[in-house]
């Protein structure tokens, strides 16, 4: 596994950088602020969060350009913030109402901004995979310039649109980077127990895809192995296979009393892997990054959510004719 | 009587068969200690272990061609899709293999298994995780459609689902899980293929399916207080479909009120309907046969917009007493 990456390596402006870290702030307020509406009744439905991944959304998104675009899966927030999507919108789509992202038809696992290249979150595990490949071909066909990066999870890859997509798009050779978030878990499943090879990586060789393994909470190393992927497809040499291990801190969904793994493994990734605050150490030890600077982000990060907040709860329901609208185009 | 909830019906009579043969086994994703999406499985990897509890990797193309394999070759298995709206990648496993094979064999093959699918809509989780796909299914001769409507019926029909020779796709409405009603302990069987009249009446024949049986039931209620006095009639099961009951009961009333969640246009109760008007009951109607399903759209996310995609028992007493001119 390879996670190497310095800030001297990078070729990153200091500005970029603490953009990067303010991203991360961005998802996990997000989600810490979801967690307190929920729990206040005023979320519907489930929703999964993606707090403790923060590193693979946004490090995976720094290289793509606004054209380049990404699928999602049904743990999409962080994916949609890092591409661009408004979280004053998508907190408005989570309350379900007429200003979120979908018009509040969506909710968590729709959500989706074409304007900025997101294809979409997910409800249906690897869906986003034969998409991702076909918005790919779009690019090669019409010779548009973009690339599109799939994100996925483990559990993910043992579907058979994982191993369809993967081997499509590389006899096509298209301009597509395969995203596996691995966080070690299906909803229960461990993907140790689920598949019989050490690394997903693997997989790729089926295919004839070049892949690796990272370390998915090193923000930088994220980063620079995406570079790599983006590099090739914009040079027509084909897909990508990455692999990046990270960790859910929460449970699956919001009904889960997270049995099929021990408190010790959450303590563990949360104390010594903690995406945000690996960042944000680098940054305060290479005098990018002071303390109060921190405590100002943070400052921000709030004032942006309560804003957030207080735009979907003062934002108005969908009209009830919206039910039949945009059903054809 | 004991009370225990529709949940609890289905995971006692997929246990008690279980317990009577070792050819019966469960498959699906996160059905061990997780217990599945819906807490279905509860309890059932402690008591019949991992090898007759078969945690599955998630690979519903896969997982339902095993369970037909396996059927075919001796197993009994009940297939949990986690979601019923997932079925669609299991698609080919059911409509081209398992509903066919004994057919395209030359009546030399069974395929004995269960589907489980959890589906309709009412929890806030959209288009993709909501739809009630289950007139689909009825199409394809060979698969066998149940839709059981509270506890009770629940576990007759999964025991007479499981020792049923053929596929048999179990929908099971998510909102129904968690609502109790009287179940006895001991075994028992409803056979496929028997309607069950809820409430009998004498104006309106309400033929109702799934939750509908529920929201009827409630409508019938308030529509007692108005002198309006209907009959709930649940087929439970759509194939094979108890006509008989049915036709009955609307040469009793001489009205027809269908009800259903899955969106109106192909619905199955669009082939009640067709069943009713074509019989000898139709020379018995005082009125046109009506229908009331989902609107033609995805299952929307915001609660509101969502309850206006499906019948409510409010849309069923307007319909009933647009059906006595009242
Ligand atoms: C086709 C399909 N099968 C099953 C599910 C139910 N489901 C939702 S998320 C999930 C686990 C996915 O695991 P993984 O791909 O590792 O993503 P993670 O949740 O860990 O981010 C499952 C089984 C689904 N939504 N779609
Ligand atoms: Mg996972």
């Amino acid at each position: 596994m390879s996670n190497a990456a310095t800030l001297k390596s990078s070729s990153i402006t200091p500005e970029k950088l603490k953009s990067m870290l303010y991203d991360m702030m961005v998802i996990r307020n997000f989600e810490e602020t979801l967690k307190k509406l929920y729990q206040q009744g005023k979320i519907h439905g489930t929703m999964h969060l993606c707090i403790g991944q923060e590193a693979t959304a946004v490090g995976a998104c720094v290289p793509l350009t606004k054209e380049d675009k990404i699928t999602s899966t049904h743990r999409g927030h962080g994916h949609s913030i890092a591409k661009g999507t408004d979280v004053m919108k998508m907190m408005a789509e989570l309350l379900g109402k007429e200003t979120g992202t979908c018009k509040g038809k969506g909710g968590s696992m729709h959500i989706a901004d074409l304007d900025v290249g997101n294809l979409g979150a997910n409800g249906i595990v690897c869906a986003g995979l034969p998409l991702g490949t076909g918005a790919a071909l779009t690019s090669k066909m019409k010779n548009l310039g973009y690339v599109v990066l799939c994100f996925f999870g483990d559990g993910a890859t043992n579907e058979g649109a994982f191993h369809e997509s993967l081997n499509l798009a590389s006899v096509w050779k298209l301009p597509v980077i395969f995203f596996c978030e691995n966080n070690l878990y299906g909803m229960s499943g461990s993907i140790k127990e689920m598949t019989n090879i050490e690394n997903i990586a693997e997989r790729g060789a089926a295919y004839g895809i070049p892949s690796e393994t990272i370390s998915g909470n090193d923000i930088l190393t994220v980063v620079e192995a995406v570079e790599r992927a983006v590099e090739r497809a914009r040079n027509g040499e084909g897909p990508t296979l990455i692999e990046a291990h990270t960790y859910r801190w929460e449970g699956h969904s919001r009904s889960d009393a997270r049995k099929y793994r021990t408190r010790e493994e959450e303590k563990d990734w949360k104390k010594h892997r903690d995406p945000i605050a690996l960042f944000k150490q680098k940054l305060i030890e290479e005098n990018i990054l002071t303390e109060e600077e921190y405590g100002e982000m943070e400052k921000k990060v709030q004032t942006l959510m309560d804003n957030a907040v207080e735009f979907a709860v003062n934002s108005k329901a969908p009209d009830l004719d919206t039910l039949m609208t945009d059903i054809y185009a | 009587m004991r009370e225990i909830t529709y949940s609890e019906a289905i995971r006692e009579a997929m246990s008690q068969e279980m317990r009577n043969n070792q050819d019966v086994f469960i498959m699906g994703e996160d059905i061990g200690v997780y217990g599945g999406a819906f807490g279905l499985t509860n309890g059932m990897i402690e008591e019949f272990g991992p090898e007759r509890v078969r945690i599955t990797p998630i690979s519903e193309a896969a997982i339902s061609g095993c369970a037909v394999g396996a059927a075919m070759t001796g197993m009994r298995p009940i297939l949990e899709i986690q979601f019923s709206d997932f079925i669609m990648i299991a698609m080919d496993n059911i409509v081209n293999q398992a509903a066919k094979n004994r057919y395209m064999f030359g009546g030399k093959a069974k395929v004995p298994v269960v589907v489980r699918l959890p589906g309709g809509s009412g929890a806030g989780f959209a288009a993709q995780h909501s739809q009630s796909l289950e007139a689909w299914m009825t199409h394809v001769p060979g698969l066998k459609v149940v839709q059981p409507s509270n506890a009770y019926d629940a576990k007759g029909l999964m025991k007479a689902a499981i020792k049923d020779d053929n596929p048999v796709l179990f929908y099971e409405h998510k909102m129904l899980y968690p609502v109790k009603g009287e179940v006895p302990e001991e075994e028992y069987e409803i056979p496929l293929g028997k309607a069950d009249i809820k409430k009998s009446g004498t104006d309106i024949s309400i033929v109702a399916t799934g939750i509908m049986v529920n929201r009827a039931m409630e409508a019938a209620a308030e529509l007692e207080n108005e002198g309006i006095n209907v009959e709930v009639i649940d087929p439970r099961t759509l194939v094979p479909l108890d006509t008989e009951t049915i036709l009955e009961s609307v040469k009793k009333t001489s009205r027809v009120l269908v009800v259903y969640e899955a969106v109106k246009r192909g619905g199955y109760g669009a082939e009640i309907a067709s069943m009713i008007a074509e019989s000898d009951a139709f020379d018995y109607l005082d009125a046109p046969i009506r229908r009331l399903g989902g609107v033609a759209a995805p299952i929307p996310y915001n609660p509101e917009l969502e309850k206006a995609a499906v019948p409510q028992v409010n849309d069923i007493i307007k319909e009933c007493r647009k059906l006595m001119n009242k």
